[in-house]
């Protein structure tokens, strides 16, 4: 009975409202989105006639297959390429290792369609490359467009990813574990495939699942260098926004196709990682150690082509910034023009993404340490189920979520469309589950004991949640705000949907510079974002003192 | 200020498990009293059910004459110092000390002085400005132990505070609790797996098992007279035999090997109408007497281990069966495997327990369980 009272506290209603909250704002908009994909009969009964349609014609399956095919190429190439970068920047002395990390995270996080934008200003038809190769050697390039581009742009961009997350596992790996295979003579090759390999494999998994995610959901990359290769997300924004025949049942009927199609990789993800699921702590983490002749020359080609392949096009972007501009075109010589262009086009677009961002992020914040908290402390029915609805969002694109939101709040007594708070909610939505995970990483850590001392010394529940809990909770949490604003601010696939004029972001803004052909402008704003993203991860090396970021 | 614990009748239940089926007991005002067991006995349950941090299905738990069972624990005013120590790492030592304080609305002077003495008692003065990173196992000991006293608590609740510490330091801190302890006169419920470090520092210990409380006694009577034979195997080492108890002429014999057997007579008495009695022995390894004569027990090394202080021998009985016998290192030779002796037991400090009960049938057994 004293259970039952001890249970109903405050605690208890901070679980129900953000509870409510998910019912409302997330739950809500997706059965709407269901509902919409069922009713396409005469006079808005049930039929299956978008579903029937989908499978039967070429054009709409085939941009399932489409994106199939990106989406696991692009898993698999990201998780090749990243195995052996994460396994050379943990064993091997490499020079300059800080920066090189830096410049890792750098490449990861700006929005995928500028490294599409600036491959494109690189390698497309009018490329700078392309011409070069041209007019001096007479080779033709290989095309950049289609599958090939949107296959190196986000390969580039979401290798780093999947590193982050090795990173992390191969730290916790013990170097007595090395050692003892060495000691049975399991060494070079063989030690990668018998040893390391299986050790991270839960962690790779973990990663893969989140690259396929991200590819799957990309939205800008496909759109710039896709040309005729369509995949789902660009399919449902053309069915959904193209002003002639649009179809909001059609696009949610697709978006629930895609929906089932992640949950079921992610179930599969999640059936095959438990299976292999297990814990590991280092007391003596893996130490680098410097390598002699060959090798070490080819893992420095390796950690060094890589990351300059993938910083390449920010930096592009960036010089371009810097060039002057005659209307459309770049001429020779250098001006500021374009950042005056992009301010006085864009201010706009930086206020609302400074303003939107920010909010999206205090909220982020605050529910993620009070669901971290409930759900690691509380459990009961209600924090479980809480737990689970608020990892939906992983597995919904951020274009399918955008439609769900404004199928569902187009009306009164919702009306939010056009608004900014709309933007504000899908940003928290689709940022809760990162922040989510790591807020509950360091709750777990934190022993009961030590709030159960504060209440034995007298202190309420929620002043042991002010004055110790949460003290200790801050500095883990504050650097996942960080990166969770990172993201925010970098993000596409939802706001291109939910964006008015008024509401307009800076991706926003890059994005339809880009497609009027503003390059200077559109580089000009990227540029700005690359600062404001860089700075901000200045600021997260400085509090966390650290140097490098594992997810 | 200190007071007495009542328990009546407690029940702990995790959904439809019975962790503890029924305990009773008391505990003095001013009192070092000790729960004793192996992990799982339910020992940490029934101090946290005090503490109100485990919810109770059953029965009270009064402080002097109040039922606090649905007291929660910031108003039960106890102290308690957690296993893991449970400081508070973005505080420093002033600040964790003072935490408790600055929850009771105390004015500032007087927490500054009450803090400044109760870390001299402690003896981590020096420390007072550091966070809790900096400091030892021992000194975060400390810590825990000045935060949970400096409240004046009703009752001080510790929870295995020594495990973590390494073995010389651990003798050490036992030695100091006990000593803060009496200094500050509180009514201490402490709970351990270690019986050394619990006949150490405890007035009365409770020796739990399963759940239930087998014995509550002093260190001395728990270990001499031992309520029963798993109290007997906790506490110490002990050979458990089993003989038959035969009463002739009058008389209660223990007979223990062909050409041995020992009067006893000091048995409770039981079914006076048998005269043959089953029972289970228990000998401790000091309670054997390796004699010259050859009336005793005939007995074969197998090993032996020499301790310092003792030295350990397992022989084996003429039925075959092995026993471990202590006897203090001598100048001599140690006898080698294979060496034939002749045992003799201490009889007035053997215990005898019924065969199918396994509760001890010898006299002198202080029991407090039963009294509750």
């Amino acid at each position: 009975m004293s259970l039952y009272h001890k249970k109903r506290d405050v605690w208890t209603i901070i679980t129900t409202v953000i509870f409510l909250f998910y019912l409302i704002l997330l739950v809500l908009p997706l059965f709407t989105l269901l509902k919409e994909s069922f009713v396409g009969g005469e006079g808005g009964r049930f039929s299956l006639n978008y579903f029937i349609e989908f499978f039967s014609k070429k054009y709409y399956y085939g941009s399932l297959i489409n994106s199939l095919k990106v989406t696991v190429s692009v898993t698999l190439l990201s998780a090749i390429l990243a195995t052996p970068l994460a396994y050379i920047m943990t064993t091997f002395k490499i020079e300059g290792k800080i920066y090189l990390q830096i410049l890792i995270l750098i490449s990861s996080m700006a929005p995928p369609f500028i490294g599409a934008y600036s491959w494109i200003l690189l390698l497309g038809r009018n490329g700078v490359v392309t011409n070069f190769m041209n007019n001096v050697f007479h080779i033709q390039t290989p095309d950049i467009y289609g599958f090939t581009g949107i296959l190196l742009v986000l390969t580039l961009q979401l290798t780093p990813l999947i590193y982050m997350y090795l990173m992390g596992a191969l730290k916790s790996i013990d170097s007595s574990l090395l050692e003892a295979a060495e000691s049975m003579g399991v060494t070079g090759i063989r030690k990668m495939w018998k040893v390391i390999i299986p050790l991270i494999m839960p962690t790779l998994l973990a990663g893969a699942l989140l690259v396929f995610m991200r590819a799957l959901a990309d939205f800008g990359t496909p759109m710039l260098i896709g040309e005729g290769y369509q995949t789902v997300p660009v399919m449902i924004f053309n069915e959904f926004i193209s002003e002639m025949g649009g179809d909001d049942g059609f696009a949610a009927a697709i978006s629930v196709i895609v929906i089932i199609f992640a949950l079921a990789v992610f179930l599969l993800q999640k059936y095959i990682s438990n299976k292999k699921s297990f814990s590991m702590n280092a007391l003596h983490p893996i130490s680098e150690k410097q390598e002699k002749g060959l090798k070490n020359i080819l893992a420095h080609i390796y950690v060094y082509g890589f990351i300059a392949l993938a910083i390449l096009p920010q930096l592009y972007v960036t010089y371009t910034a810097f060039l002057k501009t005659s209307g459309r075109i770049f001429v020779k010589g250098f001006s500021l023009d374009s950042f005056k262009l992009a301010f006085d086009r864009g201010g706009d677009a930086i206020y609302n993404t400074f303003m939107i961002g920010l909010s999206a992020l205090v909220i982020v914040v605050t529910l993620a340490i009070l669901i971290a908290y409930v759900t690691v402390r509380r459990k009961s029915t209600l924090t479980n189920g809480l737990d689970i609805i608020t990892m939906i969002p992983y597995i919904v694109p951020g274009s399918v979520l955008g439609i769900a939101l404004l199928l569902s709040f187009n009306s009164k007594p919702l009306l939010l469309s056009g608004t900014a708070f709309i933007l504000v909610i899908s940003f928290v939505i689709r940022r809760l589950p990162y922040t989510i995970r790591s807020s509950a990483a360091i709750m777990h850590q934190i022993s009961p004991s030590i709030e159960e001392a504060s209440i034995s010394l007298g202190a309420s529940n929620l002043k042991t949640f002010f004055k110790i809990t949460l003290p200790m909770m801050l500095p883990g949490v504050i650097s996942g705000a960080i990166l969770s604003w990172v993201t925010i601010i970098s993000e596409l696939s939802t706001s291109i949907i939910l964006y008015t004029a008024k509401t307009k972001t800076m991706t926003i803004a890059i994005y339809t510079e880009v497609i009027r052909g503003n390059y200077g402008t559109a580089a000009a704003l990227a540029t700005i974002l690359s600062i404001v993203t860089i700075i901000s991860l200045l600021i997260f090396f400085k509090l966390t003192g650290k140097k490098e970021i594992t997810l | 200020m200190s007071i007495n614990i009542k328990i009546r009748d407690l029940v702990k239940k995790y959904n439809n498990n019975t962790v503890i089926s029924s305990i009773s007991l008391d505990i003095k005002q001013g009192e070092f009293f000790t729960l004793l067991g192996p992990s799982g006995c339910g020992k940490t349950t029934l101090l946290r059910m005090i503490a109100g941090f485990n919810s109770i299905e059953g029965g009270q738990i009064y402080f002097n004459d109040e039922v606090i069972n649905d007291k929660s624990p910031q108003n039960r005013n106890i102290g308690m110092v957690f296993q893991n120590y449970a400081i508070f790492p973005h505080l420093n030592v002033k600040q964790n000390v003072a935490f408790g304080l600055t929850n009771r609305k105390i004015p500032k002077p007087e927490i500054e002085s009450r803090v400044d003495k109760i870390l001299q008692t402690v003896q981590i003065g020096d420390f007072k400005d550091r966070l809790p990173e900096n400091l030892s196992g021992g000194q975060q000991q400390r810590v825990a132990l000045a935060r949970a006293i400096v409240i004046e608590p009703d009752v001080l609740l510790m929870d295995e505070p020594l495990s973590n510490l390494d073995a010389k330091l651990r003798v050490d801190m036992r030695n100091a609790i006990k000593e803060i302890q009496k200094e500050v006169g509180i009514t201490t419920v402490y709970v351990t797996h270690d019986q050394e470090e619990a006949m150490a520092v405890s007035d009365r210990i409770a020796v739990m098992n399963s759940g239930v409380i087998q014995h509550i006694g002093t260190p001395q009577n728990i270990y001499h007279r031992p309520a029963n034979v798993f109290v007997a195997t906790f506490i110490g080492r002990t050979n458990i035999i089993e003989r038959e108890l035969s009463i002739i002429n009058g008389k209660t014999v223990l007979k223990l090997d062909e050409n041995y057997q020992v009067e006893m007579d000091k048995i409770v008495p039981t079914n006076k109408e048998v005269n043959q009695l089953p029972v289970k022995v228990s000998i401790r390894p000091e309670e054997f007497v390796i004699t010259d004569s050859s009336d005793g027990m005939s007995a074969i090394v197998i090993s032996n281990m020499f301790l310092g202080v003792n030295t350990h021998y397992i022989v084996r009985l003429s039925n075959g069966e092995q026993v471990e016998i202590t006897q203090e290192s001598s100048l001599d030779e140690i006898l080698d495997p294979g060496t034939k002796i002749c045992l003799k037991v201490k009889k007035e400090k053997i215990n005898l327990f019924d065969y199918e009960s396994e509760m001890n049938i010898t006299e002198g057994v202080v029991n407090d369980v039963a009294l509750s």
